[in-house]
């Protein structure tokens, strides 16, 4: 799968299990799946397969 | 005349990067603007943020319309007092497909991208990361998205850094431009 567009392999688990794996702020971000915007309540029932594409945005305070 | 006259762009807060934005898409001849603020100028807000001593205790959005009026009487505003939530934001901006998030909270910047994504005709340019006073080099604009780009540095955060008027201005100016190219046709950062 690819992430944030560098290539990862052997992630087995859901968007949220990533997620915390590295240490996101779950509520600050926005994730990207395969060309949609995933939905809080989807990150934890979406199983990432080996051609999916994710693009996760963390945002910081300040504006 | 501009060519940007039968333009329209929402902006999502009034603070350092929304009042910044407005000031520049106004100037730049945007003939619709949509302000959404429901907050009061304080004086800690003017050393970067687009008011004036005589405008503290006022209303962002009221008195920021009265400075771009100034700037362009002809600019046709909306302008809506209110806090955005989870429950208003796609009824707020339903009819502009183009939004800058100028939010300070990074959790509300997050959930007002995540509801606005979901209406696929929406483009959203998002400001993070333009607190501190970094290198003005490390500010840029990033297409993280088919539909959204980011301006900042996306790592110095208000909560560890003071917000300082260049930093804050210098993302502003990433937003409008990519709000400008945009309009444009332009869709590279």
């Amino acid at each position: 799968m690819k992430i944030n567009g560098e290539d990862v392999a052997g992630f087995c688990g859901t968007v949220w299990d990533y997620l915390e794996q590295h240490k996101y702020q779950v509520e600050r971000v926005a994730v990207e799946y395969n060309g949609e915007i995933l939905q809080w309540a989807q990150y934890q029932s979406v199983i990432l397969q080996p051609d999916d594409v994710l693009e996760i945005v963390s945002f910081v305070g300040g504006g | 005349m501009s060519c940007y006259q039968d333009k329209a762009v929402a902006i999502a807060g009034l603070g350092g990067l929304g009042s910044n934005i407005a000031v520049m898409l106004a100037r730049s001849g945007v003939g619709k603007l949509l302000l959404v603020d429901y907050d009061r100028v304080e004086h800690s807000n003017l050393n970067r943020q687009y008011y004036l001593p005589c405008h503290v205790g006022r209303l962002k959005a009221e008195a920021l319309a009265e400075q771009l009026l100034q700037i362009n009487p002809a600019l046709q505003l909306t302008v809506r007092v209110e806090k955005i939530t989870v429950g208003n934001a796609a009824e707020l901006f339903a009819q502009w497909p183009l939004v800058c998030e100028a939010l300070d909270d990074a959790a509300a910047k997050a959930m007002l991208i995540n509801t606005l994504l979901t209406d696929k005709k929406k483009i959203i340019v998002s400001g993070s990361g333009m607190a501190g006073l970094g290198s003005a080099n490390a500010i840029y604009t990033a297409r993280k998205m088919a539909r959204l780009y980011v301006c900042g540095d996306e790592h110095s955060d208000m909560g560890q850094e003071n917000m300082w008027a260049p930093r804050v201005q210098i993302c502003a100016g990433h937003q409008a431009n990519m709000v400008l190219r945009l309009l444009a046709g332009w869709q590279e950062p």
